[in-house]
Order: C-alpha cells, then structure tokens, then sequence
C-alpha cells in the first residue's frame, strides 16, 4: 500500500461544451481541451507541471503566486498560466532560461521570509514550497534571512485540530478561497496590505471565530501553516486506504492515511463522488472516538440487569444469547423475539441481522431507526413514485434553479452537501426554506432565502397544501407533464381537493401563521422559476403527518413537472450514515431486501429457496410495537445491533419499562449505551475503520468501506451476528463481506449489478444498478415512475392532537447541531465537545421575559410526558412561543419530554411538536436524579470475573473492559463481587 | 391502539367511502403483525367503544377477506 495523491492540475475543469474544444501546443506538444481551460490545466493534462504555489485544482485561478509563468508565442511578457485560458492554435512554453530566472527569483523572495527548519517541520516530505524550491532550482537566497521577516509571529492553537502557523505562512491566499469557495464560510480574510498582510479568521483566535472546523483551509495549504495537529504529533503517513466517512448521510469519501494500523488523519478524497474532496468537523478531525478509551472490547453477560456484568468468552456470550433466545421461543412462542438493524454498520452487516431475525428466529419482528426518522419518506415517496428514495443525485443541484429546504438545516446537520448547495445559491439559485426557526442557511455571506416560511410547528401539510392550491388555482401546474406522466383519475380526484378554498394560502394562514402573500409569492417562484428542487429532513418527517407531508411534496413536484430531469426532484436529508441502506436491507418489518412486502409469494420464495427455510408470510413487529408487546407479556427477546432505543426513541418512561420487562436483550456496540443498561449480553462491536462492507448515502450511492485496523474487540459485526446465527442453529458461513453482497445482488433485482469490483472500479455505484443500469442510476424517474404512472394521493390537513395549553404554553422542536452528531456516541467522545459540551435551550427574548429568564440559566422544560433541565440561550432565531433544543447529550434525555404521538402511517415519533412549559430552576429533574443512579447501578462491572482484570486499571493493557479507568473505587456490588462503574464520568451512548 | 387505528382512519377519511374502508383494511394487512390485528377484532368484538366508525368497517372487511 502506498500514500495516495491525487493528481493536481492547478485549476478547476471546465465542463466539455461540445464543438467548443480547444487544440495548442505546450512544450512542443500538441493537446486539446475544452474552450476556457486554463493553460496550467493544459500543460497538466499534457503530462507538464507548471510550478505553481496560489494554484490548485479545487479552487479558481487567483494568480498571486507568480510561479506559473509562462512565455507564448506572440504575446509581450510572461503571463501566469493559471489565469490564462487556452486558445486554439497557442504556442506555449513553460521552460526557458527567462522563466527559470524569474521564477528563482519569486523563490527567492519567500524564502527570504520562511523559517528554515524542514527537517523538523511537521509537513516535511508535503509541502509544496519545499518542492518549488526544489523544482526552480533555487540554490542562494541573495537577500539573506536578517530583513524584515513573519518569523516571530505566535501560533494559533486555539482549534482542537489543527494549527495555524502564520510564521510559515506565503500568504498564498488558498485557505482564504478554500472558506469561500468550497465551504462557503467566509470566515478568512487578508488582513493588512503589501508585506503587512496576513492571513486570519477575522482578527480573532480561529476558536473564537466563524470557522466551521471543515478542514478545506488545512487542506489547501501549501505549507506547514495550517496543519493537523494529529500530523504534528504523529509525523506524515506512509500509506492510505479510501473508504466511506460514518457520520451522515452524505456519505463522504476519505483517505484513512495510516502510519501502520494507527490512523495519523482523514483526508476527504478528490475522487468522492459525494463530496468531491470536501469535508465537515466531523468526518475529517473527529474519528478518535473509535480508539476511545470508554469502548467496550470484551463480551460481557449477566442473568439479571440489576447484576454486575461479568466479562466472558466470545464463546460463552455468544453461546448463552442463543440458548436465552431459543428458551424465550420455546417458552412464550416463536414471535416473542426480535432485531434491530443497525443504522450505522454496514450494508452488509444489516442484511445479516434480518436475514437472522428471518431465517433463525422465523419471524419478521425486525425494523431499525429509520422507524423514528425517515420511515415516512418511505412510506409517502412508494406511494407516489413507487419506491422509497431521493430522486436525484448531489451534484443534480448544481442544476436548479430554485431550491426548496424543508425541515432540514443542511449548514448543521448535512455540511457538505450545504457547501455545495451554497456554491447554487451563490452562483443565483433562489432559495425558499420552509422551517419555523431561522436556520443558518436563510442568510449566509452572498445568500439570502427569497422566501421564509416560518411556519408554527405541526403545519407543514397546511403550508404545501397551500402551495399546490396556488399553483392549481393561478394555472401554473405542468399539465402535459401530469398527462403523460401521472394516473389521470387519482389527479382528477386530489384536484378537486386540493382547489378547495380550504386549502388557499389565504385560509391557511391562521393555521400556519405564514402570511398569505408569502405562500403564494413562494409557490409561484416553484412553479416558474425553472428547475426547482426540494430538499427536506426529519422536520417534514416526525410529525403525525409525515407521511402525509412526504405525500404532499410528491404532489407538488408532479404537479409542476420538477421530477425526472436535473435540477429537480424529491430529496430527503438522511440523518445517518446507512439509513438509506439499512432501509434497503430489508430492516422493516413488512419488506424483505428491496422493499418487497413479505406477503409477496414470489418474492418469499426466492427468499427461501436461497436460504433454505421457509419465511413468514405476515408483517413483524415495529419497534414500538415490540415496547407495547413486551409490556403485554408477549415479546421477551431482542438483538440489537447498533441502536439505542432507550436514549433515542421517545417517551423514554415507557421504553425503560419495556425494556426491563424482557428476559434477554442483546446489545452489540461500541460503547455501553443507555439500552445496555437494560442488556443480559452484552457483544463488543467494531467502528468503520474495522471492517469492509458499504454504506449506502442519501443519493443511493453504495461507497466502500474498508478496512484499515484489524477490529480492536476481536471481530467485525458481521461475523458477530454471523457467530449468533450459527449457534441458534441456522448457518451462515461468509468468508468476506463481498460474498454477502453477491447474495444481495442475487435477490435483489435493484442490487442485480452490484459487485465490489464493479464499486472499486467506479469508485460507487447508485441503485437500481442492474441489466437496464448497468453503472448505476443518479436520477430517478426519468422516462416513468418506478410504479409506473406517478399518483396523486390525497393530503388532507389533520392537526397534531399535541396542543398547547395553558399548562404548557409553548411548543418544543428539536434538532441538531454541526459538531455534535445524533445521540453523540461518537462525536462526544471527541474534542467537538469544544464546540457543544451540553445541549441548551433556545428561548425567544418575549418568552424568557415573562418567566424571568436570562441567558444562561437553568431551566426545567417540562411537558405531559416528563421533565428535564438544561440551560437557556435565548435567541430570535425562533418565533415567540416555540423554543428549540439539541438532543446529543444524556443528561439533557429529550426524550424524557417527547410523547408517544407519531405518524399514523409508519408509527415515526412526533420529536417536532411537544408542548411545553419552561421554569426558572436550581436542579436536576427528579427523573434526570433517578435515572442517572439507574444508570449508575446497571453498568457496573464484576471486576473480579474477568482472570487479569480484578479491579487494576490497565491489567488488561488497551483491551479491558475499564474504559474510565475502572479500579473498583465504587466498592462492592451486588453479590459481594467487587465492581467498577463503566462510564461514569457521563452516561455512555450509542453507535446507532 | 384505539388512536393508532384512528390516526389512520383519519387519513384514509378524505377518500371516497368505499375506498378508504378499502385504504385501511390494507394498511392493517400490510402493516399490522398479526396478534396486533387480533387485538383490534377482539376489541372490535367487545363492542369497539372509541373507533373510528370507518376502522370498524375496515376491520369487518379485514375478517371478511380473512376468513
């Protein structure tokens, strides 16, 4: 293995026009490009690299540098090459004693001004001035180093990752447009003039300033000056393996650069066809979680949840959970057992975990965290389109012409497609956001919403359905589209209902609180304003009519023809990493891989014949209805793989008593999280960098992951659930992940032409990918829907039985934040803590007046389900009357507040509308106080039942299962074994 | 239960009579495990106090296909 490096070419493509390419000469050779290439370009495509510092390919040509120069045939002087675009017929030449003169001399001047210590220099063998020197020759610096220099310029350590040394800085400017340009911050300036310039994040410790923490300055930096302080500490890497980030649903590509199996840094990968060499705070600096000292590397079992665990074999664990399971189905009958797929493992490891709830527990009593996320998405987009998926590939955005954003804040939640949904904007997409609060996105640096639909929460249908109504009712539908494309019966009909005065922004508006006029000016921009785009997230999903609203959106774009081509379409966000593939996999409890209903013969046939069992024909369980059964007695066994229920789904009362009404649960994860603690087995999981598989984005593009360190608990989850099955007594007998997706493909008709040699070759690949899309399908619906004819499905506003009363006033919604991710598992367990140590409560001034609140105090946010405190920020960023929180930390638990109101469709919790009352306090909640010594007393560890581990931190080296240092200082436990606390310092969470 | 059925009688409400009978009964054969449907009949059979008129035509409709 080798260190991968892209090849740079100095200057971004130019999209091929055809006919409008361009033949030259460089060096003699000829070479031709399309119209608008630059020269430096050319020479590279050549096979010539021009010197260059300013330049490189993501960024656009700046030509400050003066290096690149360059001598052509019949022009005076010698122009940078970087900022020269070829014609048709140029003699170039990019090596002559003049040039050579002139670009010494340049070297010349910055190394005047440049600290000569490479050997010691942390980017000694990656750094581009170092090269330069070398490749102009340089041999004297005839100005000597005593001048005027930057030498002494102090560093910049604020940021937990990175440094900035403006000591070794050449003012190159490339951090500068790598904000603008590829992040779209604008956190960077050049300060002062002439030799006085300098580079900072607008005169202030980066820390401190609008700096996002992406990384794309770091990697444009030619130098030293800003530089990972992971290099820093470890030295360059010697080798790199590219595999798919495991945070959201971007799905970005990274090179693991390796020193042997230590990771040194993640380098997002030119080639990602997801993010084209971009990244977020999470992906690129924030993977240490995995070498955490909280993981959990040895299988632990207990008979009871009150017991201290006790470290066992892989044998013993795996062992007893098979002999629990079948006891329990002996016992209570064959469907009193369940799984839940994991989110965040691979496609490859969810694929395992139904087929085992299928084949070896012979039921369906399997679903995954989609239920309370996206679950509607599928539900409404099948409905309309026929299958359950975003229409459009990421870069399909680059050609809309009006952008839509509903309930999703891309800035936070989906950084890098936000970069590249600003750069459209910024180049003059429109843009309307539909979303109560005023999400960063509404204004950034050169952009600014046309519209602002700031709607109260638990409207949205009310809100789209008024948009239709407009363009129904002022003419602008796409009426030929909805003639060849769409059922005519089921549009007749939903017309009739959607032209009901009922549904008019003007009679909307009371319900919404969106003025009519705003409604009406934003459909119209929809319906006319060329290509447009929707782009939504959970805020349309967890409501009781999310599908409804998924439904809703489907409609409109039939409606004015923004589906099938460019620049159009129906995109949900997706939260996590593999949600769409987990989706695909078959993790719900009615679909088989493919979403393919389980009553379906044929298809259950298939099934069995390869698996060799026969298969239920009738639906399983949800997850909430596996609480609702465990608490009738009638469910008593899980598995879960990568969840946890207990801190993520809502009402969090009813799901702990669920949980501690079942006699065996099977936990399998990274961290002991809060469902463990109601686990009888607990199995070691490994992180992505552990393991070969793919994940699945939001886009439908399959990406590798790969393998770069042999799994620190012993074994990757797929061969953990692989081990489960074989002892229930159904075989599985995988040699490689690879040969799982062969599997998938064989039953899959949408994975028919998936191979990992196909996803090395291409890089990935986006379902369906088969005989009639051999190489994958970026846009959806092209020439006809997958179900056929497009349907119209009635989108009747119903309001959310969650009111406000006067006992609680307000309305609660909830989201996320940039660097913190999900339930914080991962990200908690990195120095993003900097940046969100703990979740707060954002409060409209009026609100906060009226209760006496000031910033920063504590607060109790209590509803009808429970209460918990945390602290108040207050901000206008809402409307009066809606407060707003973050849900990554436990000792907030969110959900303790959350009801049991969800979906009607797909059982999708409402985490968007709670009512709320907030209140002044001193303390923790009564519930926050119990629950953290619940906590305290269900993740203790008989430290003496593990040979080596009895109790001495560090017995077991890196291995042990004393993730906080564990020595028995919490004395003895239950039966008389000493134990240690796991995780005490904060209650753990989980990788799903 | 009682409001999970309602919830989608609710939907189903909008669309002409016959049809959303139709709508529902489907959606508790695609959806709904088996003895959470059992639950629905017994209660149904115990007089069903609190549905939706529409989810006790879906559940008849439901047995009907059923049996």
């Amino acid at each position: 293995m080798t260190l991968i490096k892209e090849t740079d070419f100095g200057t971004p493509p130019r999209g091929a026009v055809p006919g409008a390419w361009v033949t030259l000469s460089i060096d003699g050779q000829e070479v031709t490009v399309p119209s608008g290439t630059s020269v430096m370009r050319a020479a590279m495509v050549a096979g010539t690299q021009i010197p260059k510092l300013c330049a490189t390919d993501s960024l656009e040509p700046f030509g400050s540098c003066r290096l690149c120069l360059v001598e052509i045939e019949g022009r005076r002087g010698t122009p940078a090459s970087c900022t020269t675009p070829v014609e048709a017929g140029m003699q170039v030449r990019t090596r002559s004693e003049r040039l050579a003169r002139l670009r010494r001399g340049v070297m010349e001047l910055y190394i005047s001004d440049h600290p000569l210590d490479c050997l010691t220099c942390p980017a000694n063998g990656d750094c581009e001035l170092q090269d330069m020197a070398g490749v102009v020759g340089l041999r004297e610096v005839r100005y000597g180093y005593a001048g005027a220099n930057h030498l002494e310029e102090p560093k910049d350590e604020s940021n937990p990752y990175f440094t900035f040394d403006p000591a070794k800085c050449i003012v190159c400017s490339r951090c500068v447009r790598a904000c603008e340009e590829v992040q779209g911050t604008f956190a960077l300036t050049v300060l002062g003039r002439g030799f006085q310039s300098k580079i900072s994040p607008g005169g202030q410790p980066f820390l401190n300033s609008e700096c996002v923490s992406c990384g794309a300055c770091v990697q444009a930096c030619p130098t030293a000056t800003l530089i990972e302080k992971s290099v820093v500490e470890k030295g360059q890497p010697e080798h790199s393996v590219v595999t798919t980030c495991a945070y959201c649903g971007v799905g970005c590509t990274f090179k693991a650069e390796m020193q042997s199996n230590e990771v040194v840094r993640m380098v997002p990968y030119k080639d990602g066809q997801a993010n084209h060499g971009h990244s977020c705070v999470k992906g690129r600096f924030a993977w240490g979680y995995a070498t955490h000292r909280e993981r959990i590397l040895k299988p632990m079992i207990r008979r009871k949840i009150t017991d201290p665990w006790r470290e066992v074999s892989w044998e013993e664990a795996i062992g007893y959970a098979a002999a629990e399971f079948r006891r329990i189905q002996e016992q209570y009958g064959r469907d009193a057992v369940g799984g839940i797929t994991s989110s965040r493992c691979t496609n490859e490891e969810t694929y395992l975990v139904q087929k085992l709830v299928r084949a070896a527990f012979g039921n369906n009593n399997v679903d995954t965290c989609a239920r309370v996320c996206h679950s509607p998405t599928g539900y409404g987009l099948k409905a309309t389109f026929g299958t359950s998926a975003g229409t459009q590939h990421f870069d399909s955005v680059d050609h809309a012409d009006v952008i839509v954003v509903i309930g999703a804040n891309p800035t936070d939640a989906h950084p890098v497609f936000a970069s590249h949904m600003k750069h459209r904007l910024r180049a003059g997409a429109r843009l309307i956001v539909i979303d109560p609060r005023r999400i960063d996105l509404v204004q950034q640096p050169h952009i600014r919403a046309d519209y602002h639909l700031a709607l109260r929460p638990g409207t949205n249908v009310a809100a789209i359905n008024a948009i239709a109504h407009t363009v129904v009712t002022e003419g602008l539908a796409n009426l030929e589209f909805i003639r060849e494309r769409c059922e005519a019966e089921a549009f007749d009909r939903w017309l009739a209902f959607i032209s009901d005065p009922a549904n008019s922004p003007e009679a909307m508006e009371a319900i919404t609180g969106v003025p009519a006029a705003d409604l009406r000016g934003a459909a119209r921009l929809y319906a006319t304003g060329g290509n447009a785009a929707i782009y939504y997230g959970l805020g349309v999903t967890e409501h009781s009519q999310g599908s409804t609203m998924v439904m809703g959106m489907a409609n409109l774009a039939m409606l004015t023809g923004n589906i099938g081509k460019l620049g159009t379409g129906v995109n949900p966000l997706r939260g996590q990493n593999n949600v769409q593939g987990s989706c695909d996999m078959g993790s719900f409890p009615h679909e088989f891989p493919g979403y393919r209903h389980v009553s379906d013969t044929a298809v259950r046939e298939s099934f069995e014949a390869l698996w060799g069992v026969p298969l239920e024909r009738e639906p399983g369980l949800r997850i909430p209805n596996m609480f609702d059964a465990a608490m009738a007695g009638t469910f008593k066994g899980l598995y879960v793989q990568g969840e946890d229920v207990v801190q993520s789904d809502p009402n969090t009362r009813h799901v702990t008593a669920a949980m501690s009404a079942m006699e065996c649960v099977v936990v399998q994860d990274l961290f002991l999280n809060e469902t463990a603690g109601f686990a009888h087995v607990f199995l070691p999981g490994s992180s992505f960098l552990e393991k070969d598989g793919t994940f699945t984005n939001a886009e439908r593009r399959l990406g590798r992951v790969r393998k770069v360190m042999p799994p620190r608990n012993g074994m990757a989850d797929w061969e953990i659930t692989m081990a489960l099955s074989n002892a229930l007594g159904y075989p599985m007998q995988y040699r490689h992940p690879s040969e799982i997706m062969d599997e998938i493909a064989r039953l899959t008709p949408t994975f028919a032409g998936v191979t990992y040699e196909k996803l090395d070759r291409l890089g990935s690949v986006q379902w369906p990918c088969n005989d009639q899309a051999p190489e994958g399908t970026p846009v959806m619906h092209v020439d006809g829907f997958v179900r056929g004819k497009g349907r119209f499905m009635i989108t009747q506003y119903v309001p959310t039985e969650e009111r406000t009363t006067s006992r609680f006033p307000l309305l609660l919604t909830t989201g996320r934040i940039l660097s913190q991710y999900n339930v914080g598992a991962q990200t908690r367990r990195t120095a993003n803590e900097v940046w969100h140590s703990e979740d707060v409560l954002e409060i409209h001034p009026w609100d906060a007046e009226v209760r006496g609140i000031q910033d920063g105090d504590l607060v109790a946010l209590c509803s009808r389900a429970g209460e918990t405190t945390l602290h108040a920020r207050i901000s206008d960023r809402m409307q009066p009357g809606i407060v707003y929180t973050t849900f990554h930390h436990p000792k907030t638990a969110a959900n303790v507040v959350t009801t049991e109101f969800t979906d009607w469709a797909t059982d999708c919790p409402e985490y968007k509308v709670t009512a709320v009352q907030v209140r002044k306090t001193h303390q923790p909640s009564a519930w926050q106080t119990e629950y953290q010594e619940q906590r305290r007393r269900t993740t203790q560890l008989a430290a003496d039942a593990a040979p080596g581990s009895s109790g001495s931190e560090g017995s077991n080296g890196s291995n042990g299962n004393h993730p906080n240092g564990g020595n028995g200082k919490n004395g003895s436990h239950g039966a008389g074994a000493p134990a240690v606390t796991i995780g005490t310092k904060e209650p753990a969470r989980t990788q799903g | 239960m009682v409001h999970k059925a309602n919830s989608i009688a609710r939907y189903f409400a909008a669309y002409p009579h016959e049809e959303a009978v139709a709508g529902i009964a489907d959606h508790f054969a695609k959806f709904w495990e088996p003895r959470m449907r059992r639950q629905l009949l017994e209660y149904l059979e115990a007089g069903g106090p609190g549905l939706d008129e529409l989810v006790h035509e879906a559940a008849r409709a439901l047995q009907t296909g059923r049996s």
